[in-house]
């Protein structure tokens, strides 16, 4: 029994316990899953002492059958890509489980048992390397989203949970026809085994056959990210969940999707990926641009912080198909930064709700005077969230334009717009909600942080102070695991990858080489 | 005397199954009569009991594989399989009945016998290796089903269910015994062996023409019987009308059964001809898929909705045949399987909210139903993620199996059409879960009584299945698989 196996199964075991108990008792069911989720992140942290670094590929691996024909594994393990995004769903869920301390108090059982069975099922995407048990992952994850979204959301819930789970599963029955394809073709689910094949030539497909299945696994990840033109289900999902919810579907499952992109879309399609990639980063320039300018206009905050996230992950989507070392860095980062800044900007927009009663940001203003610890926090995270040096997004959107800027200066440039205009709607946010007149009713409801709020915003506050300034402590086990799937993405292409001026982190061997 | 004036031991071993069904079906119609009213209550025990002891036999008949009475019955693991898969139907059915009868004042043992008879002809469907046995054992099951269908007799829905089943059905039954005859008339023989001999030999084989058209005739009798596209037109109409176990029922029991004798003529005796019937199949699987899943978006009577979805996945395992392939078989079985449990489950819950006279029977009378009794939703929950197909169900594995098959054969283009009406059909599964957490309780939901004993088993015993195929679906997979070699 790994280490690996026990954080995957503690919300599983959470879980059943909280389904065990009697729905009388809430508050000792807040407190199990409390527990639950805390002893998780605990043992996740063990996760990102006990990486090697001088270990190639997956570790923490445990490989048994799970059934034996057609053969699938129970094969689950971890590198520099997946570390942190099990670390970020390990680290939010203690947090979902505090901000739904109070809001949530009905059907309390039922939520925190969809909350610890949703990690369990984020967790799990990120460490299966057996492409079944991924897909198994994938759409485990999905059934307590729509039903978090579906039960405790708010007034139009209902159409956005049902919204959510159609375009999820649209796209993810392409995918599992394009997985059965792979496995009639390579004779196993086993992702490893898959990239070896590839490697040595033992399966191979032609152009066309690589661009469809590129495609069907593409067009699910694609509006899981969201990415422009698929974003339209995520500003309902997002507007209608509840504070956890929008909290776990913002932070760590977009990310499933760009996860997906760089773990199997890259390596495992490099024709067609390279092919598809300048349209993809057309789509991507789109959504940042498009994705700000929405949100600049949006008269309900939740509205607009779920059009920010479209915006940020056009740039997580450009970094990723701009095919460089910097570029794919900046990617992950900015999955991890996006998931600290918009996860606190989720749960700061839902701590004004539980006090307002209402997310239309023309109700608020002078809130700064009534609150102003509340309007600290909320500042760092705005600036946070617009990339100021110092902060982490400055560090992923950075990389990302400098990976970007390696291939084409000009995408960078339409990039870039998009961080101009984020500081636009992000400080016009905050200038109405904070500054200015202070109604009556806001006056009234907005008391300042309470200590169980303090408890959820520290952490967040300090993970994106940690992660502007001090990248070392992140980045190398990210670039480890870039550098290999770039090696990877080279296979059969010619493509000329330049070794980018810095890369710091990777000994000569991990180098791609410059053919 | 001569010698085998009796057919020998292991022979009616090999019959034991449907000859217990049929003596204790002959019994509680012996019984009624004498006892009346009285004993009422015991008669679904004998029917479980009597159930119960055909499954062991079906079971020990597998023990001593091998044909029986000159060839006319095969008892291999196919037979197996689909033995236990209808016995494990009608005991699912009579465990849900229980508390329906009670409340429609229908106890009879007239009910039970029925049941039992028609399970004694899905028995011989399923195990006949002739022709005429598959008819006769067709004929079985089917008239006792249209009986079952207007079991109530004063409510007008179910008699219109019935005798448009009974129509229809009979008109089905006569195009697959049009097409027996024309088949003994081409190749001298009801035997499904000797036919595949005939058709696959050069010399004897007969005008490719004739046999295609006897290929169709009994495509359209068996098309109607496992509702798939285009001669699913009954199936809503009956489905709604006939009393819900018994809806329950025909979606899983006849209909796997017939599917058993689609796979044993098709893959078996017309192996020879495959590349002829295969594109019949492919349209008649999409088009099944297609109007199953997009007509259920649009119901709200919730048997309705399950009866179009049957249709659906009658579509699925319609693609599995087409994919012509033992894995294609193997994967039809246990689709079959997984399919029975999940939509058993389904109809029962739907039995158990339906209250006195079936009143409620929408979509929106399951509003709610999470807030007052959870375990019967969360049961219910299973079955419709099931249903879609979500992973660690039995349902998931049902369609990855075929869908697999249907790769391997190149069907690449029904695959994906197919999975994609399949994410339609999340759509009307959702709207069920969404009513039944998401909405306030409903008149139906306030007025349901708590769960009883059968019905909780009739729901529980589903569930597990559902699980079990979800999480550890070798033995059966395996099973299978074994089984599924039809053309020796």
């Amino acid at each position: 029994m790994t280490l690996l196996n026990l954080v995957l199964a503690l919300p599983l075991a959470g879980f059943l316990l909280v389904l065990l108990m009697p729905r009388e008792k809430p508050q000792i069911i807040r407190g199990v899953a409390l527990a639950a989720a805390l002893l998780t992140f605990v043992l996740s942290i063990g996760l990102a002492v006990g990486l090697r670094s001088d270990v190639p590929g997956a570790q923490f691996v445990t490989d048994v059958i799970w059934i034996p024909s057609p053969e699938i594994h129970y094969h689950v393990g971890i590198d520099g890509l997946s570390l942190w995004l099990v670390l970020l769903s390990a680290f939010l869920t203690p947090i979902c489980v505090l901000i739904s301390w109070r809001s949530i108090d009905k059907r309390v059982k039922e939520f925190f048992a969809f909350l610890l069975l949703l990690e369990f099922g984020l967790i799990g995407v990120f460490v299966a390397l057996d492409l079944f048990l991924f897909y198994a992952f994938w759409e485990i994850s999905l059934v307590p989203m729509y039903f978090l979204i579906g039960i405790w959301g708010h007034e139009r819930r209902i159409y956005a949970a049902v919204k959510f789970f159609l375009y999820t599963m649209a796209g993810s029955v392409l995918m599992l026809a394009a997985i059965i394809y792979l496995y009639n073709r390579a004779g196993t689910f086993d992702y490893t085994a898959i990239l070896g094949m590839f490697t040595s030539g033992r399966l191979s497909f032609s152009s066309s056959e690589q661009l469809l299945l590129f495609l069907a696994f593409f067009i699910a990840f694609a509006i899981k990210v969201p990415l422009f033109p698929l974003h339209t289900w995520l500003p309902d999902a997002h507007v209608e969940a509840p504070t956890a919810g929008s909290v776990m579907l913002a932070s760590v499952m977009l990310k499933m999707g760009t996860y997906g992109l760089v773990r199997y879309c890259l390596p495992m399609f490099p024709e067609a990926a390279r092919t598809c990639a300048p349209w993809i980063v057309v789509l991507a320039i789109i959504g940042i641009i498009y994705g700000a300018l929405v949100a600049m206009v949006q008269p309900n905050m939740k509205k607009l912080v779920a059009y920010s996230s479209v915006s940020h992950l056009g740039f997580v989507v450009l970094g990723i198909f701009s095919f460089t070392q910097l570029g794919l860095d900046g990617a992950v980062y900015q999955m991890l930064n996006h998931g600290i800044s918009t996860g606190a900007l989720f749960v700061l927009v839902g701590l004004l709700y539980e006090r307002r009663h209402s997310l239309e940001i023309a109700d608020f203003g002078g809130v700064a005077t009534a609150a102003p610890w509340l309007a600290t926090i909320f500042l760092i995270t705005t600036l946070a969230s617009v990339g100021l040096p110092m902060l982490n997004n400055f560090v992923g959107e950075y990389l990302v334009l400098q990976g970007a800027a390696q291939v084409n200066f000009r995408w960078a440039v339409y990039a870039a717009i998009g961080v101009i205009l984020s500081a636009c709607y992000m400080l016009w946010l905050y200038q109405r909600l904070f500054y200015g007149d202070t109604p009556g009713e806001v006056a009234s409801h907005m008391h300042d942080l309470n200590g169980r709020e303090w408890a959820l915003a520290v952490p967040l506050i300090a993970m994106m102070l940690w992660m502007g300034v001090y990248t070392p402590s992140f980045l190398p086990p990210v670039t480890r695991a870039n550098a290999a799937i770039l090696e990877q993405s080279r296979m059969n292409v010619r493509f000329h990858v330049a070794l980018p001026p810095s890369a710091p982190y990777l000994t000569a061997s991990e180098a791609p080489h410059a053919r | 005397m001569p010698a085998d004036f009796f057919p020998k031991t292991v022979e009616l071993l090999r019959f034991l199954p449907e000859t217990i069904l049929i003596a204790v079906g002959a019994l509680l119609m012996v019984i009624e009569p004498l006892a009346g009213q009285r004993w009422s209550k015991l008669y679904g025990h004998i029917s479980i009991a009597g159930l119960a002891a055909a499954l062991l036999a079906a079971v020990s008949a597998y023990g001593t594989p091998g044909p029986a009475f000159s060839g006319m019955l095969m008892a291999d693991g196919f037979a197996a399989f689909f033995r236990v898969l209808v016995i494990s139907v009608g005991i699912l059915v009579v465990l849900a009945s229980y508390r329906f009868l009670d409340r429609e004042r229908a106890e009879t043992g007239e009910y039970h016998a029925l049941i039992l008879f028609s399970v004694v002809g899905q028995c011989v469907m399923v195990a006949a290796n002739e022709l005429i046995m598959i008819f006769i054992g067709l004929e079985i099951s089917s008239i006792a089903s249209y009986v079952l269908a207007g079991f109530l007799r004063d409510d007008k829905r179910a008699n219109e269910a019935s005798l448009k089943y009974f129509l229809l059905g009979s008109f089905a039954t006569a195009f697959f015994l049009y097409g027996i005859a024309w088949i003994y008339g081409l190749t001298g023989s009801t035997n499904l062996a000797a036919i595949r001999v005939a058709l696959a030999s050069r010399d004897l084989a007969p005008s490719p023409v004739l046999v295609g058209f006897s290929a169709a005739l009994m495509f359209v009798g068996l098309g109607f019987k496992v509702s798939g596209a285009p001669f699913q037109i009954w199936a809503p109409d009956v489905y709604q009308g006939a009393p819900t176990p018994i809806s329950a029922f025909m979606s899983a029991g006849p209909k796997a059964a017939a599917f058993a004798v689609f796979l044993r003529i098709f893959m078996g005796a017309f192996d020879p001809i495959g590349a002829g019937w295969e594109p019949l199949v492919w349209l008649s699987a999409l088009l099944s898929m297609t109007i199953g899943n997009f007509a259920a978006l649009t119901q709200s009577n919730i048997k309705r909705l399950l009866a179009y979805s049957s249709i659906a996945h009658a579509g699925y395992v319609l693609v599995a045949l087409a994919a012509r392939s033992e894995t294609g078989t193997a994967a039809a079985m246990f689709y079959l399987a997984a399919y029975a449990l999940m939509n058993i489950g389904a109809f029962a819950v739907v039995t158990h909210l339906s209250g006195k006279g079936e009143r409620f029977l929408s979509v929106d009378d399951f509003s709610g139903l999470a807030a007052r009794q959870p375990f019967t939703a969360a049961l219910l929950t299973i079955f419709l993620l099931s249903l879609i197909g979500v992973p660690l169900t039995g349902g998931f594995f049902g369609k990855f199996y075929i869908f697999k098959a249907a790769l391997q054969s190149n069907l690449v283009w029904l695959t994906v059409l197919g999975l994609l009406t399949s994410a339609v059909a999340a759509y009307y599964y959702l709207r069920i879960l969404v009513v039944m957490y998401m909405h306030e309780p409903s008149e139906a939901v306030a007025l349901a009584e708590p769960l009883g004993a059968g019905m909780k088993a009739a729901l529980v015993l589903p569930a597990l299945g559902t699980f079990f195929l979800g999480v550890a679906p070798s033995a059966v997979l395996n099973f299978a698989m074994k089984s599924a070699v039809l053309n020796r």
